[in-house]
């Protein structure tokens, strides 16, 4: 059924700018409505500090939902991204015991993390398995290795200045983090939308057939792409342990759903074929304000689930929803 | 549709904002724990309630995180620092990951003290355990004492059922409980047996005890999987009122065995105590009261601190028939 869409879609989906406009647009007004609610309901929040404190809690996620939307719309998925920052993290800490300079430390960080993306590319391309289901096997393998490697144990020999990656500030409120990030989302944002790589991706997305015939290397494309997921997560594996100071297996636990709400709340197709980093940019936003602004008037973490829970509920369901008064009328 | 989920949200919000509403004057101290909806938890946070009932102008603020993670915990963390909080007291999902994040919050003024699962020195000004060895040890024979008063032996041989030889908490609760053992002149002490805190284990080397020592009249097992394989082997083989079982466990698991008689009394923590002790003391700590050595925890009395900020609450607290069926519901 996905391929029939996909078919049906593949020509007007090329338009996909000026289409989807209207929907980050949509997100972007969503978001300052609760930007000013919370301002309005809690007077902690409109503090330029706490704000900037706040962005530390997901811009690490942020930074691996860009590729990761690119990812998607090639109608791949990467379940394992949790898992590779814990194998990322868990690499830098040893090396970080061995004594090794802060420079080769964050390589090997951002290397672990592409040699998981070329495994995983490496496995869904060779053999023609899902992604989804390779993904899921490595989610555990690369958990399970930063489990039999470190047990029990805590990493924590981080050298002098380690610190700067996940707490340092580049200028004023700004931290280290988030202008990674605002680079980050530029740079997706050239690679997607202007580059004929970024072309591809929707045109695989769209019609992966198609787009062998059109002479697009679709293999080595999305072998491309989940290295480029790979390397992401360990960058993140960096700013998270350093922000954290100490490495265990259990680091970054959980976090590919989060990861993966981000890019769905962001207005990227599930099923691949479209989406925009500038949508994934405003929807990180969106959820960064959710939790901070109804952490600040403490309600509990299960009841802040349900309301991110449900706000993606309504943003699947309002395409849908439209497509089918349109039809209609 | 979107519109109707967003009136919601801001119903809530605003909601949560009217109910949560505080006092300017209020000291502010945020309990957080490993995560939200775990009796343990829930018990304490009843407790820091208490506590703040008693003291009177204080606001506590129960949260932690949806899961056990160190992650989540800091999230909830930032959002207590952002309210600006006069005292954090944390019971840790990490040593070392919450260090950074809690420098921060003492670099802003805010009192930072761990609790339960405690935090590297470096992220708290103060460490408040549950209990210490010595009084784990000396409560452990304590409780034997009373078993055997229970059944009306005059003395009687006791037998250790630890959990592996190498654990570090069992081994050490052994020797404490050795040293106290001579004031003890009623008790016998024949062996130390291992379970391996596996329950099948545990419960073989309890059949295997009874049939070695025929004076056998209490086993004591400091560790939870022990006690209950081992109530359950003195059920099993009909040895009620002949031999009783005690040590650590928990009331949830132990409440039938102290209906069936096969328990007479255990001990473990009350969390009621430690959330009472922590909010008291946080708040002593924003009062400035209190010295490097001395702290007071209200109506537990007072904390004593050691060279590494460590303190004792007091010693486990006894669970008989009488109060077992109250904290089963919680722990």
């Amino acid at each position: 059924m996905q391929k029939i869409t996909a078919h049906k879609n593949s020509f007007s989906n090329f338009t996909f700018s000026l289409k989807k406009l209207p929907w980050e647009f949509f997100l972007l007004l969503i978001t300052a409505l609760v930007f000013t609610l919370s301002a309005y309901a809690s007077p902690y929040f409109l503090d330029v500090w706490n704000l900037s404190d706040a962005t530390f809690n997901f811009v690490e996620k942020a930074i691996v939902a860009l590729p990761l939307a690119m990812l998607i719309i090639c109608r791949d998925i990467d379940l394992s991204v949790a898992s590779i920052i814990a194998l990322s993290s868990v690499a830098m800490g040893f090396a970080a015991q061995y004594g090794f300079a802060i420079e080769l430390i964050v390589l090997i960080g951002i290397g672990v993390g592409m040699l998981c993306g070329l495994f995983n590319g490496w496995v869904v391309t060779r053999f023609d398995i899902p992604a989804i289901v390779v993904t899921i096997g490595t989610m555990s393998l690369f958990r399970g290795m930063s489990y039999i490697l470190l047990g029990d144990q805590v990493l924590k020999d981080y050298p002098e200045g380690f610190d700067y990656f996940g707490q340092g500030y580049v200028y004023w409120v700004f931290s280290f983090e988030f202008m990674l990030f605002l680079v980050a989302t530029l740079f997706f944002y050239f690679l997607l939308h202007k580059t004929n790589f970024g072309r591809r991706c929707y045109a695989i997305g769209n019609n992966p057939t198609a787009a062998f015939y059109s002479g697009i290397n679709v293999k080595r494309h999305r072998l491309m792409l989940f290295v480029i997921v790979g390397a992401l997560a360990g960058v993140a594996a960096v700013l998270l342990t350093s922000r954290l100071g100490s490495t265990r297996p259990t680091i970054a636990l959980g976090w590919e759903l989060s990861i993966i709400t981000m890019v769905v709340l962001g207005g990227v197709n599930i099923l691949g074929g479209s989406g925009t980093i500038a949508g994934v940019f405003i929807a990180v936003f969106l959820m960064g304000i959710v939790t901070f602004g109804l952490g600040l008037l403490n309600v509990p973490g299960i009841v802040m689930s349900i309301i991110i829970g449900g706000m993606l509920i309504s943003v699947i369901a309002t395409p849908v929803l439209i497509r089918k008064f349109s039809q209609r009328s | 549709m979107m519109f109707k989920k967003l009136l919601a949200t801001s119903a809530i919000a605003l909601a949560m904002l009217s109910s949560g509403a505080v006092q300017a004057a209020d000291i502010k101290i945020g309990l957080v724990v490993k995560a939200l909806g775990i009796g343990f938890f829930e018990a304490a946070n009843e407790g820091a309630q208490e506590a703040a009932k008693e003291l009177g102008g204080v606001k506590v603020i129960y949260t932690g995180p949806t899961s056990t993670t160190a992650e989540g915990q800091i999230e909830v963390i930032s959002a207590l620092i952002a309210q600006k909080v006069d005292a954090i007291a944390v019971s840790a999902n990490d040593t070392d990951a919450l260090v950074p994040i809690l420098k921060k919050a003492q670099q802003r003024g805010i009192k930072v003290i761990s609790w339960d699962s405690g935090v590297a020195k470096a992220g708290r000004q103060m460490h408040l355990n549950p209990s210490s060895n010595s009084l784990i040890g000396e409560m452990n024979i304590r409780l034997a004492a009373d078993a055997l008063k229970a059944g009306n032996f005059a003395s009687g041989d006791i037998a250790i059922l630890s959990a592996t030889p190498t654990s570090t908490n069992q081994n050490i609760w052994i020797d404490e409980m050795k040293k106290v053992l001579p004031n003890f002149s009623q008790l016998n002490l024949v062996t130390t047996v291992y379970g391996d805190d596996l329950a099948d284990k545990s419960y073989r080397e309890a059949l295997a005890l009874f049939k070695t020592y025929p004076n056998l009249k209490v086993i004591v097992a400091p560790t939870t999987v022990g006690i209950l394989a081992a109530a359950q082997a003195v059920k099993d083989q009909g040895l009620i009122g002949k031999v009783y079982v005690t040590g650590l466990g928990l009331p949830s698991e132990l409440a039938g065995h102290v209906d069936s008689g096969a328990v007479h009394s255990f001990a473990i923590w009350n969390p009621i105590d430690l959330g009472y002790a922590a909010t008291m003391i946080a708040y002593n700590l924003v009062k400035g009261e209190g010295s490097e050595t001395k702290i007071s925890m209200g109506r537990l009395g007072d904390a004593m601190l050691d060279e590494n900020g460590e303190a004792a609450m007091s010693e486990p607290f006894i669970y008989d028939a009488s109060n077992v069926h109250k904290f089963a519901d919680i722990f």
